[in-house]
């Protein structure tokens, strides 16, 4: 039922692939293939040949340099892209000519092509996979290999256990040759490639330490008929909160900080991000749009959660979530309610939050009122429903009751407060 | 005493100068906290609030006895002042800084693992045991403190600091006491999980009732319910999990790493099973953790 209802309220936004901004703690930025390339690149590890184009001609021009068939990846942050058309062949350069004309123009879960790279096409006898990322609940970082690479790694680590060989590493003695050396030989190579490996093994880890990541996988890792290791695909995700301290390195490899959602952020979202930046104190934004009729505020971060929740199960339809917290000033939650209540569609009003312990009761109401009255919504006519309790709760409700708006403090709970506000859209409908 | 504090405790805060520290520093104190000294570089013979300020850890504890800080540094130096902590002898760091980078935090949590310390936290909004302590800014300024939190029998541990606030809010509003009261950090790698703080609940006589707030993303739930059947815990253990919504958001990722290594957990629903599956008491709505706790206390009383 919620399923069903969230993708209704998904679906009036946009075809344009879906997602959420939500906040998930430790969040990281993705790299693009060819960035995380260039940077196993720079360790010596060897790299088909090719090149990132942006036009169809330049396209036809690397084919040619290459002189054989050539493999044409869209370059777009997205899981599985070769299921999706993001990943084409080309035999020969006006066939890779035609071939990018189509993928430029192309929307990979509504992102824009705007890159690709074209390489030559490998013939490969066997994929392997290596792996670096953190194990929570280990609290420790953990090195990951297996002979079976170029397929999901989580479908062999439930298909095939027996496959993946994992070795976790002591903080303060990080990964050591015995140990490249140690998941080397579960790799069933022969002898004379074992140096190969190993340094491979070793780099994967520099890599991982060096840029704060908190993943780095060649998948797959290709072995040619020559005998030669080969980077297939490359990714690497650089943790965002280690970004202060990596831009430079990062920078050196032509890779600047950026925002990485799944899907592009919808107008609303960016005017909300707007409202959020605009002033450093307190949080009234992390918007994602939906496409109901229940504009909601709500907070702080597992208040909103509780919240959006509620609403849903009570058969709401929200059409917004956000995060309001932190004791944002008055500007911020003014700005961002006037945005709520002049979106499309939007035909009342929720104002939902956990008791507070450090933002101001009466600043969330002042922002409120404010936008209300500036708007000239009476209360009367139009649903609005206040549910927020904790420091000034008193001069807040005084404010509300003041311009009629119907309030609840610390004693409705927060999914009572969510149903009296579904019920309250549904009378006016 | 409940767990980990008590009115005993000697509190030092470190970066107690910076704009937050100083509000909380006064929110405690008026709580009845025994802050003894801060910690801010540059900053001795400052004071906060009558709280005497020194540049080192060691120093603060040449003139003062402590065994508890609070870590509220900006990400860059946390690491640095939870290891002075730690290597000044400190065992209880709880550690507020929030966005400190993973690799940071889990030389953080060694070594205080190295010298037998405990980190709650980072990104933690503090803990309370009412009417004794508290540590940080939960519950605001003290009257609304009081109103929020009530001595008692239920220990109430929180992925989330506003909810935590709220949850016991709910409880206290219906007569329902809370023994401790501990906002564990959002963070995918924290020092106190749920499963590491039960085994202390367990043996706390105070403690009747256990109450987690839980959230989508980690399998902190998933570890948590195992523990939780395999060493046949004792204590009842009421749950609520917030947004289950965003198990059906499409293209949802719940940290690819952590899939990798543990399979598919992370999702809301699958925690609430596996939970359920350990007898683990998981309510649909926040507002039933009231009603399935007053349960409980009437079944054991």
């Amino acid at each position: 039922m919620v399923a069903a209802r969230l993708r209704a309220c998904e679906e009036v936004i946009c075809e344009r692939g879906k997602q959420e901004n939500i906040k998930k703690q430790g969040e990281e930025m993705r790299l693009y293939e060819f960035e995380a390339k260039n940077i196993f690149a720079s360790y010596g590890i060897p790299l088909p040949q090719g090149k990132i184009i942006t036009t169809p001609k330049e396209a036809k021009k690397v084919a040619e340099e290459i002189g054989k068939e050539v493999a044409l990846k869209a370059q777009v942050l997205v899981t599985g892209r070769g299921k999706l058309g993001g990943v084409k062949f080309a035999s020969i350069p006006e066939k890779a000519e035609s071939t990018a004309s189509k993928m430029l123009k192309a929307r990979i879960k509504g992102y824009s092509v705007e890159q690709i790279l074209i390489e030559e096409k490998l013939v490969i006898e066997q994929e392997l996979y290596l792996g670096a990322t953190y194990d929570e609940v280990a609290k420790k970082r953990i090195m990951i290999c297996s002979s079976m690479g170029g397929m999901d790694i989580n479908e062999v680590s439930q298909k095939h256990p027996e496959k993946i060989f994992k070795v976790l590493i002591d903080p303060f003695i990080g990964f050591q040759p015995y140990q490249a050396k140690e998941l080397s030989y579960t790799l069933g190579l022969p002898p004379k490639m074992s140096k190969t490996i190993q340094s491979i093994i070793l780099n994967v880890w520099e890599i991982f330490i060096k840029f704060d990541a908190t993943l780095t996988e060649i998948n797959p890792l290709g072995l040619t008929k020559e005998g030669k290791l080969i980077i297939c695909d490359a990714h690497i995700e650089i943790e965002d909160d280690a970004l202060f301290r990596q831009k430079k390195r990062l920078e050196g490899f032509g890779i600047n900080e950026r925002e990485d959602k799944a899907r592009p952020p919808t107008e609303f979202e960016i005017k909300a991000a707007e409202i959020d930046r605009a002033d450093y104190r307190g949080v009234a934004g992390r918007v994602t749009e939906f496409g109901g009729n229940l504009g909601l505020l709500i907070g702080a971060g597992g208040g909103s959660l509780t919240t959006f929740d509620a609403v849903l199960n009570h058969g709401g339809k929200p059409a917004n979530y956000c995060e309001v917290g932190g004791n944002a000033p008055v500007r911020k939650i003014y700005n961002l309610t006037k945005l709520i209540l002049t979106k499309q569609n939007v035909k009342g009003l929720a104002v939902i939050t956990n008791v507070y312990s450090n933002s101001r009761v009466d600043f969330i109401a002042r922002g409120v009122i404010k936008a209300m009255v500036e708007l000239g919504i009476d209360p009367k006519r139009y649903p609005i429903l206040f549910r927020s309790a904790g420091a000034f709760e008193k001069d807040g409700y005084a404010i509300l009751r003041k311009y009629g708006v119907e309030y609840y403090g610390r004693e409705t709970p927060m999914d009572e407060a969510a149903r009296l506000a579904v019920e309250m859209m549904k009378k006016r409908e | 005493m409940a767990i980990l504090i008590d009115e005993k405790t000697k509190v030092i805060i470190q970066g107690i100068t910076g704009r937050e520290a100083v509000t909380f520093t006064r929110g405690m104190l008026d709580y009845g906290t025994k802050v003894v000294a801060g910690v801010t570089p540059d900053k001795e013979g400052q004071k906060i609030y009558g709280v005497p300020v020194y540049n080192c850890v060691k120093t603060a504890l040449k003139n003062h006895k402590a065994n508890t800080s609070i870590v509220s540094v900006p990400p860059r130096f946390a690491k640095d002042a939870t290891f002075e902590a730690i290597d000044a002898g400190i065992k209880l760091i709880n550690v507020f800084t929030e966005r400190i980078p993973r690799a940071d935090v889990i030389e953080m949590i060694a070594f205080a693992k190295q010298r037998e310390a405990r980190i709650v936290g980072p990104n933690s909004l503090g803990m309370i045991s009412p009417g004794k302590i508290k540590l940080g800014s939960i519950g605001g300024p003290v009257d609304e403190c009081n109103k929020a939190f009530t001595p008692g029998n239920v220990a109430v541990l929180s992925r989330s600091g506003g909810m935590l606030v709220e949850t016991c809010s709910q409880l206290s509003l219906n007569g329902i006491g809370q023994s401790i009261a501990i906002n564990i950090g959002g963070d995918p790698i924290i020092g106190s999980t749920f499963y590491e703080l039960l085994p202390l609940l367990e043996k706390d006589l105070q403690t009747k009732v256990i109450v987690l707030f839980c959230e989508p993303g980690t399998v902190q739930e998933e570890i948590t319910a195992k523990f939780v059947k395999e060493a046949s815990y004792t204590k009842p253990i009421v749950v609520f999990i917030a947004g289950s919504f965003v198990d059906n958001m499409q293209g949802m990722r719940f940290g690819h790493a952590a899939v990798i290594v543990h399979g598919e957990m992370g999702s809301t629903k699958v925690k609430a099973r596996i939970m359920r599956e350990a007898g683990i008491r998981v309510v649909d709505y926040h507002s039933q953790i009231v009603t399935e706790v007053r349960k409980i206390l009437k079944e054991i009383s």
